[in-house]
């Protein structure tokens, strides 16, 4: 059991394979998820080219326009022609919007990024915050309360969290715009209160998971020896919380914060939908009502990306964390 | 003299403070004369730990020091507010833990953890507090003492962590230290070790000491007063010599009864020749096997063995040995890498895939712990009646007669088959899964650590059931467990277990005097014998003689790094030759004569 | 301490009387399921009105005698359309979790005892399954092939078998390693014994619980859909149509849209507290 001395030359190597075997996994599922994607978009029998002529075009017409597009090769090739455009930032012509699908993306997905930012800066301190506050009082008055709290609004629609904050803000206190324009000018405070809304709606739907994630970690943390051996030092609560636990306890919250970042992407949709902000959620939804395929599926894959790193992040913090792997 | 710890009238109950609460520690008083040692001695829920916590004013969850009083010195402990006692708890008195690997925080350095008292009690600062750590690493025995500290936990081993966590305890200078069975995780050659490093450290400081155990014969040499505890009550209290010489209360003389389980009787009919379990060259391990048979990770090597019918092998190793292992590779959960494994005249196949329901039927496995080996969603009358049907197609009141004898059989009321088994006592529990491979009608059953999960009385009550079917029904065991005292009682026959190989193997009578193998020899040596002064008879043996570096890719003894008798220039250089000793067994060793 | 620690854990669900257990919360929680299953089941029959008819003059009407819960956009009358809609919002959701939790459970059992191959697969199939957010994946599936109420269903269970089969491997190939599991497997017994004898009675309580989670998450998403007018289409209706339509009676805070929507809440909100109150088995976390 008594490990010889370590070099730490070869303690650093076996994590940069541990690192690197995971974002090689990472890749892989990244190419799986693009292919899921590709054909569960190509299930229906109709085709774009068609679509788009109508069905009084002749077929002659047609066939051209399947040529044009590339629609007469094999799956597989198009498959290959797609993930290289995509490779390479061209995923495609969007042909309702009759412009590359990249320049659509262009113009929303800063609006995604901006909303989700803000939304992490004001949801990411909140949730630990709670989480740990209610984890040291663990079974207290307090405890009780934010955990049933916490565990209704995990379970509320995100519409309800929405109407409700608009009937408030807007239609009851008249502080805040119901729909949130990016302003074109104007400053940082301008942006924030055109997007107070959005990041409240988004913050109160992420909070409650994340809370409860940390709290739960932290108190799984809790019933271990050697917490119990802390308090019988003579630990405070706070030091003990704070110097003992939140250590061993940071894989399992970093998780979850990855798995609620992700939802301030594509989980998005709702809230974008309701407040009118031209984010890339709603922009998918209206791929989807107009059967922009090009469109949908490279909204799609940036979607999946942002997980799947996310998720990798999470991964290299947890590896990064554990002293058993990084001191072998 | 006032006496340094005072309990009087102590009530500990559980569940709530109104009617419902249940009373698991009542009117428990003793008293502790400065730098005296006392022992709290009893089973599982004797309420021994509970009791040796109340001096911290700690109380587990769910659990509440109900009622009298407790003095430290002039301090009134359960008087305390919350503040009042994190001040006393890790300055004034301090707590070993069982498991060490578990109790330290596995994502901080060892020395960041062990000044911590020193430091959040403000008694010197962290200059003085590491070098003040170095000294009692030095003073514990520990190896590498100036850099030990910048290890983490998973890097030690079990024996160092536990020496670790005494000097993360002594390091305020406590009035009071409580070692909550600090050495049963321990395997018993490190045992030793450690129970003489810290009879030195506290004895070093002066400090009283509250030993917590449920070891007679560990108690012997660390206490002067015991306390012998059942069911949250005090059964007999004493200075030590007395209490183990000539205890008076019944509960104290089953205990000691239990703790060294007398042999127990042959069968009558002599075990034949004719061998049942034969086993030859086995190796096992994981990994892929390379051409010469030979695992990637070997954990059984060259493994040579007999059981008779009737017979009774008892495997002994300490944990890593392998000797589970060797059990599971004969019922076919684990293929062997080389080697033949022959079951009454007939090649046994590595898988499970290949056996016979027949061969099966005949080797039963027993797992150490019930609670983990019978199915909590299964009754007792589920998991009786499915071997009685699938070997022996055994249905309705066939099988309900059947199960009744079964239940008569290992003495237990037939009234149980309905139960489920979550209900049981650990006691019951091992009794279903002793019955439940008895219900295969089998002729060897392998027996994992069957005793050792089971508190002393209840452990020595299964030994004398399986000595007692085994004459009844002329069934052979394997018998698997790291304590000799328990191998010895039942076994006829004895392999030891070092490393994967069996460094000695023979008949029960050479294991009474040496000369053994080195290993076996260091085994005998460390179990503690029921008296007192025994740790300080036996002299701190000596540091293993130099030698030079081991030849690569020599198959060498593997109790070569601990072994204090090896021999430069052929034990480093060459594989270890078996020897028949006068005394009836084989040894895997140099020493033509071996060590006595 | 231990043995009544192990009797109130042994109780569990088998035992009757234990509604009668749950705290405060956990009742609450039983008593909004047991309203909304029953109000699936009954809600058409008991709707004062027609639930596609013009039954009141005004549209946005607030509460009141004739129509308890107002009217909505087209003057129809609320409460009628909540109580027909009810039984799409549970019906549906409900239908899709049993599916996503007994073909999860299943794969995960095959994985856990098939060769280490198949398992592989299995596992990455599922990894990547799991990779696409669900509502991406919905949108993905719906674009594809549309959203019929058939439609609807297969695509919340395929979206939601992954993380039950998740959630079930992880417990089945533990269980798997159990003492017990390896003395069924030295007596010679059967995959297939192993899988549904041994294992599986073991698996019950935690995947009773995560149906549950999983028919929270089934009932979000398709109500977010149907929110979006991708979900169940006109004339047939759920909860979260029910708020789209109404969407512009926001600015009146008018009833129509909130009654609805605080109907879901109520629905998922109930489940919620009734798994989270339900009796853990030892060795179970909290959270």
């Amino acid at each position: 059991m008594a490990a010889p001395p370590t070099s730490r030359e070869s303690g650093n190597a076996f994590l940069l394979i541990l690192l690197a075997k995971r974002v090689a996994s990472g890749l892989l599922t990244l190419f799986l998820v693009s292919l899921v994607v590709f054909i569960i978009s190509g299930l229906l029998p109709g085709d774009a080219a068609q679509e788009m002529l109508g069905q009084s075009a002749t077929p002659e017409a047609v066939a051209a326009l399947r040529q044009q597009m590339g629609l007469d090769q094999p799956a597989a090739v198009r498959f290959l022609r797609w993930l290289a455009g995509l490779l390479g930032g061209d995923p495609g012509f969007s042909l309702v919007a009759n412009m590359p699908v990249a320049d659509i993306i262009a113009s929303r997905l800063p609006n995604s990024l901006i909303l989700a930012a803000l939304s992490t800066l004001v949801a990411v301190p909140l949730a630990l915050t709670i989480g740990i506050t209610s984890a040291m009082r663990q079974g207290g008055r307090l405890d009780r309360a934010l955990n049933t709290t916490t565990l209704a609004m995990v379970a509320l629609p995100e519409f309800l969290i929405a109407t409700i904050a608009v009937l408030i803000f807007a239609v009851e206190l008249r502080w805040l715009p119901s729909i949130a324009l990016v302003p074109a000018q104007g400053g940082f405070l301008d942006l924030l209160r055109a997007l107070a809304m959005p990041i409240l709606s988004l913050s109160i739907i992420v909070v409650a998971q994340m809370a409860r994630m940390t709290r739960a970690a932290i108190i799984a943390q809790l019933g271990l020896p050697y917490v119990e051996m802390a308090r019988l030092k003579g630990v405070s609560p706070a030091r003990l919380v704070l110097v003992h636990v939140l250590p061993n306890a940071i894989a399992p919250i970093v998780n979850a914060m990855a798995l609620s970042l992700s939802y301030l992407l594509g989980g998005a949709v709702i809230v974008e939908t309701i407040f009118n902000y031209p984010g890339l959620a709603s922009l998918m939804v209206n791929a989807v009502t107009s059967r922009d395929m090009p469109l949908l599926q490279a909204c799609a894959m940036i979607f999946c990306c942002a997980y799947l790193s996310l998720v990798l992040i999470a991964d290299t913090v947890a590896i990064l964390a554990n002293p058993r792997l990084r001191n072998r | 003299m006032k006496p340094h710890v005072e309990v009087k009238g102590l009530r500990v109950t559980a569940g709530g403070k109104d009617d419902s609460a249940i009373t698991i520690v009542e009117g428990v008083d003793f008293t502790i004369p400065r730098g005296g040692v006392l022992a709290l001695i009893g089973e599982s829920g004797s309420g021994k730990t509970t009791i040796a916590l109340t001096l911290m004013g700690y109380a587990r969850s769910g659990c509440r020091i109900a009622g009298g009083s407790i003095r430290l010195g002039d301090t009134d402990i359960l008087g305390l507010d919350e503040p009042g006692l994190a001040a006393l708890r890790g300055d004034r008195v301090a707590y070993i833990a069982q498991s060490a690997a578990a109790s330290f925080n596995p994502s901080k350095r060892i020395m960041d953890q062990v000044v911590e008292p020193a430091l959040i009690h403000g008694r010197m600062d962290r200059k003085t507090a590491e070098a003040k750590a170095v000294s009692l690493f030095k003073a514990l025995a520990l190896p590498q003492p100036d850099s030990i500290g910048n290890r983490y936990p998973h890097q030690l081993s079990g024996g160092q962590l536990q020496r670790l966590m005494a000097a993360m305890a002594l390091i305020t200078g406590p009035e009071l230290v409580i070692l909550d069975e600090p050495t049963t995780a321990l395997d018993v050659t490190t045992q030793i070790e450690v129970l003489r490093a810290f009879k030195h450290a506290v004895a070093s400081q002066g400090a009283t000491a509250i030993y917590v155990s449920h070891d007679l014969a560990v108690v012997a040499q660390m206490a002067d007063q015991i306390l012998v505890l059942n069911k949250g009550r005090v059964r007999e209290a004493g200075v030590a010599a007395q209490v183990l010489q000539s205890p008076t209360d019944d509960y104290t003389r089953t205990l000691m009864a239990a703790a060294r389980p007398a042999p127990k009787p042959a069968p009558a009919v002599p075990p034949a020749q004719a061998p049942l379990l034969e086993i030859k060259g086995l190796f096992a391990g994981y990994g892929k096997v390379d051409n010469t048979g030979r695992p990637e990770i070997p954990v059984l090597r060259d493994i040579s063995l007999s059981i008779a019918k009737g017979a009774t092998l008892g495997v002994i190793g300490e944990s890593g040995s392998g000797k589970s292992t060797l059990a599971r590779v004969v019922a076919g959960l684990i293929r062997p890498a080389s080697g033949a494994v022959n079951f009454d005249g007939q090649r046994l196949p590595g898988g499970l895939e290949q056996r016979s329901r027949d061969q099966f039927r005949r080797i039963q496995l027993v797992f150490q712990n019930a609670d983990t080996a019978l199915n909590p969603a299964h009754s007792v009358e589920e998991i009786l009646g499915r071997p009685l049907r699938f070997y022996h197609g055994l249905k309705g009141a066939a099988q309900r007669k059947r199960m009744a004898e079964l239940l008569d059989l290992i003495r237990l009321p037939a009234s149980l088959a309905g139960r489920a088994c979550s209900g049981l006592s650990g006691g019951q529990k091992q009794r279903i899964n002793l019955a439940r491979a008895l219900a295969a009608k089998p002729d060897l059953i392998l027996c994992d650590e069957v005793t050792s999960a089971l508190d002393t009385v209840v452990g020595a009550a299964i030994l004398d059931l399986l000595a007692e079917l085994r004459r009844e029904l002329g069934l052979a065991y394997m018998f698997i467990s790291h304590d000799i005292g328990t191998v010895c009682a039942i076994c006829d026959d004895i392999m030891v277990l070092y490393g994967g190989t069996a460094v000695e193997i023979g008949p029960r009578a050479a294991y009474q005097a040496p000369p053994f193998h080195p290993y076996t020899d260091l085994l005998v040596g460390s179990v503690p014998e029921l008296r007192a002064g025994w740790l300080e008879e036996q002299a701190a043996r000596p540091a293993p003689p130099a030698i030079g570096p081991a030849l690569d890719g020599a198959d060498l003894c593997r109790f070569l790094p601990r072994c204090t008798a090896r021999i430069d220039g052929l034990c480093n250089q060459f594989t270890p030759p078996r020897h028949h000793l006068p005394g009836g067994s084989d040894i895997l060793c140099h020493h033509p004569e071996a060590v006595n | 301490m231990s043995a009544i620690v192990e009797k109130k854990q042994a109780e569990g669900l088998a035992s009757p009387g234990w509604a009668a257990r749950l705290p405060l919360a956990g009742k609450v929680g039983l008593g909004l399921v047991i309203f909304w299953i029953a109000t699936a089941i009954a809600g058409p029959w008991l709707a004062p009105y027609d639930p596609g008819a013009f039954a009141h003059q005004d549209v946005f009407a607030g509460f009141g005698a004739a129509h308890w819960l107002g009217s909505d956009y087209l003057g129809r009358d609320v409460l009628s359309r909540v109580l027909s809609g009810a039984r799409y919002s549970v019906g549906l959701a409900a239908a899709a979790a049993i599916a996503a939790s007994c073909t999860g459970t299943g794969l995960a059992l095959i994985a856990a005892l098939a060769p280490r191959w198949l398992d592989e697969l299995l596992s990455r199939f599922i990894d990547t399954l799991i990779s696409i957010p669900s509502k991406i994946f919905a949108l993905v599936l719906v674009a594809a092939v549309g959203s019929s109420l058939l439609l609807l269903f297969l695509i919340a269970a395929f979206i939601y078998i992954p993380g039950a089969y998740r959630i079930a491997r992880s417990q089945a190939v533990n269980l798997a390693q159990m003492d017990y599991v390896q003395v069924a497997r030295t007596r010679g017994e059967k995959a297939a014994y192993i899988a549904i004898r041994e294992i599986l009675p073991n698996m019950l309580h935690p995947m009773l619980a995560d149906f549950g989670l999983r028919f929270v998450f089934i009932v979000l998403l398709l109500s977010g859909l149907s929110f979006l007018g991708l979900g169940v289409q006109p004339p047939d209706a759920d909860l979260g149509s029910l708020v789209r339509e109404n969407i512009s009676g926001l600015g009146e805070g008018a009833p129509a849209i909130l009654v609805p929507a605080l109907a879901i809440a109520t629905l998922t909100v109930g489940v919620n507290l009734l798994i989270d109150a339900l009796p853990r088995r030892r060795g179970s976390k909290e959270g």
